[in-house]
């Protein structure tokens, strides 16, 4: 079996670069690349102002996009989040009514309603059985139809305490980028430590074969959405925090569903579940706010800044699956992963049970 | 399958067969559409008249034709996100291009056929070769697209095609004597839906099912698997292009025309019973899906329910559908996930991948799902169970 050695020697060079160490990679060239473009206009990409310009920038998408992670890794999507950002928003906003004494009770509630819509989103989804990309852009259009229903426009008032957080920072970094990091280290100790972390993997790297060893393959999903909706919320807090009032259509406006999807799988998570990272996610995360920052300050005409965006979106991606195709094991792959590795095309099944040890 | 082997099956068993088959998840949609028409006719009588039915089937029909694209590309195992932005670029194209010249019209139709195939064509290789997701490719192409679009127009409406060129969305042949007016548009759908059909029917479009369920025996049975996925995509971008040449003459040349479009197409092929990560679908029922969906608007409408709670409704709806079909799939196969790896397992591959790539009946495949041997390591994701649930 000659044909099987060079593959997995092939392989063996490529493991050694790990999925968020791409992505870091893929990070420090397009900060590059925008510092010199940058500089090409006369101004100074690493001046402070900037600096917190890309930061705050991350802060929101960065929220949704850990929960988005979470979700994805569990081999299910959440298109709810927009919804979920916006409601949270006018919750916070109209309990808040311009009072410091209420932040909590808002925060709280807020929480609790995000909470039970991930909650209804993670029911749906592991008990009904409906694949993740229906349920939740189902709950997201009832959400929406509850806020067309009943708000005209911005409502409430947020306290100045509460829009402190949006406005200040630590040096140059902003508190709301702080928040978001900490929670991105709760995450990531999440996903590492705790039981149910890991066993997000095993459901969303094979379902079945997580049952057959004896996870509960429902509550890690269900953990899941009610997390990614509990940080879509977040998201709506700062968005509160940051505008000063509710808005019906913060969320939709973000475009926050598909961007998070998109900054999942531009930090190296699987689509279809079972592998990734938050590290990753936030790097994916801070590629969008670089690239959204260079064009901010290079003036790009706004429509043609989609353009590059979904450029972006495609050739990062195809950059990434290109260097790490290889290095992934066969059970965690699609079935179209299969096709470029030459070796399997021959070789018998138990070859491939054989090689896929040697690489393991 | 006893009512399929029987010689002469009585009539009454026939109608047990058809009720089955109505209530089954295959035949959900028909039911749904059937109660949705009855309803709305309750409400409104005046919605059973001839003329104003094939009213009915204009409007849906570019909305109908979407979801068969997109029906191709998710039987095919993929998503499309990018056909709302192909049918904004289509109407923008046609407005801008051709003006107010109509011997433009020939011409420029056909530069819109070819650009749909050519971002067909893109989004299929980059799937196939770069081996992106398609939800990113997609997702990307719609970015990108959008923005050129908006960009090259500037973000506003602009001029209407020459009159001519509208009549295909809005024309029809007049003077008939029961439906009055047949519109083009319905007879555009008509085509599209056969030629759908025939094209499902022939072993290409078998193999487009045999990819979605299982690329890994798709490819050992001599498929050319990048050619077959990247024909999907092509397929797809070719329908929002026709869908786009109706709706220039329905709703004329504006950006936001098509927005929405995509997530309109999978909802309506989802509620046809088409499995999201392909493999098992009917694309008659894809376009009974978009039927339904836009019946159900209808009959909001007609209820006198506000507009703003149509998303809510929707949302019930598509949640209640799918996951009716996705628990009635599951209570069929109950306890069968667990019985592959058990050693009763009957050695007989050969008849795997007919139960597999076959779009026949769950009945059918029930009987023969206790002889079907473990899953290819490599796919298991591929497996029937997972993919129940959609």
């Amino acid at each position: 079996m000659s044909t099987a050695t060079a593959p997995s020697v092939r392989r063996g060079r490529r493991r050694r670069l790990d999925a968020s160490l791409i992505v870091g990679i893929a990070l420090v060239g397009v900060i590059i690349i925008g510092a010199i473009l940058v500089a090409s206009v006369g101004r100074n990409f690493f001046s402070a102002g900037n600096i917190r310009d890309i930061l705050t920038g991350m802060s929101v998408l960065g929220f949704v996009a850990i929960g988005q992670t979470l979700v994805i890794l569990c081999a299910s999507l959440d298109l709810s989040v927009p919804y979920v950002i916006s409601l949270s928003s006018l919750i916070a906003a109209d309990l808040m009514a311009g009072n410091p004494a209420n932040i909590p009770l808002a925060v709280v509630t807020v929480v609790v309603v995000a909470g039970l819509i991930g909650l209804a989103n993670g029911l749906i989804v592991t008990k009904l059985k409906v694949n993740g990309f229906i349920a939740t852009l189902g709950t997201g259009l009832i959400i929406k139809g509850y806020l067309d229903s009943n708000y005209k426009g911005t409502s409430g008032e947020v306290p100045w305490e509460f829009q402190l957080i949006g406005a200040t920072g630590v040096g140059p970094v902003p508190v709301s980028t702080l928040l978001m990091l900490a929670v991105a280290v709760i995450g990531a100790f999440f996903l590492a430590r705790t039981r149910v972390g890991n066993h997000m993997f095993a459901v969303g790297g094979n379902e079945q074969v997580a049952r057959l060893s004896g996870i509960r393959t429902a509550r890690p999903v269900i953990v899941a959405h009610m997390l990614c909706s509990i940080t879509a919320a977040f998201a709506g807090l700062l968005l509160a925090s940051r505008l000063g009032v509710g808005s019906p259509t913060v969320g939709i406006q973000g475009g926050y569903d598909l961007l998070s999807i998109a900054a999942v799988v531009l930090g190296g998570t699987l689509l279809m579940g079972g592998r990734g990272s938050i590290w990753g996610t936030i790097g994916g995360v801070a590629i969008f706010a670089v690239v959204d920052n260079v064009m901010s300050v290079m003036q790009v005409n706004p429509f043609l800044k989609d353009v590059v965006r979904g450029v972006v979106i495609v050739a990062a991606v195809a950059v990434y699956t290109s260097r790490s195709l290889d290095r992934r094991r066969p059970r965690f792959g699609s079935g179209a992963a299969a096709p470029d590795r030459p070796a399997d095309r021959s070789a018998p099944p138990s070859a491939v049970a054989h090689e896929k040890e040697a690489s393991a | 399958m006893s009512a399929v082997t029987t010689p002469q099956p009585t009539v009454g068993q026939r109608l047990a067969g058809f009720g089955r088959t109505l209530i089954s998840p295959r035949g959900a949609v028909f039911l749904l559409l059937i109660v949705l028409l009855i309803a709305i006719t309750l409400l409104n009588p005046s919605f059973a008249e001839p003329s104003q039915f094939i009213r009915f089937v204009q409007r849906v029909a570019p909305v109908a034709i979407v979801a068969i694209g997109q029906y191709f590309v998710i039987v095919g195992g993929e998503f499309d996100l990018s056909m709302g932005s192909v049918v904004t670029a289509q109407v923008v194209i046609a407005g801008n291009l051709i003006g107010q010249d109509e011997s433009k019209s020939l011409p420029v139709l056909l530069l819109m056929l070819v650009f749909g195939a050519v971002i067909g064509l893109i989004n299929g290789l980059i799937v196939t070769m770069l081996k992106v997701p398609s939800f990113i490719v997609t997702l990307g192409m719609m970015l990108a697209l959008l923005g050129a679009i908006l960009y090259w127009t500037g973000g506003a409406a602009t001029g209407n095609p020459a009159d001519g060129f509208r009549e295909i969305g809005r024309g029809g042949i007049r003077d008939l004597p029961v439906i009055d007016i047949l519109p083009w548009s319905v007879v555009v759908l008509v085509v599209v839906l056969a030629l759908a059909i025939w094209f499902g029917r022939r072993p290409f479009g078998r193999t487009i099912i045999a990819l979605g369920d299982n690329p890994t025996t798709a490819r050992y049975s001599g498929t050319r698997n990048w050619w077959v996925k990247t024909s999907t995509f092509i397929i797809s971008s070719l329908s929002a292009t026709v869908a786009g040449v109706l709706l220039v003459g329905y709703a004329g040349v504006h950006p936001s025309v098509g927005r929405g479009y995509e997530f309109t197409a999978i909802t309506a092929v989802v509620l046809g019973g088409v499995v999201l990560g392909g493999g098992r679908g009917w694309v008659v029922a894809a376009a009974a899906g978009a039927f339904a969906l836009e019946a159900l608007f209808t009959l909001l409408n007609f209820a006198g329910v506000p507009s703003t709670y149509r998303d809510a409704v929707q949302g019930a709806i598509i949640i209640l559908a799918v996951a009716y079909s996705a628990t009635t799939l599951r209570a069929r196969r109950k306890g069968r996930a667990l019985e592959a790896p058990t050693p009763q397992i009957s050695p007989d591959p050969s008849s795997d991948p007919a139960t597999q790539t076959s779009p026949a009946p769950a009945e059918e495949q029930d009987a023969a799902a206790s002889a079907r041997p473990a899953p290819i390591p490599s796919t298991q994701r591929a497996d029937n169970e997972t993919k129940g649930g959609s």
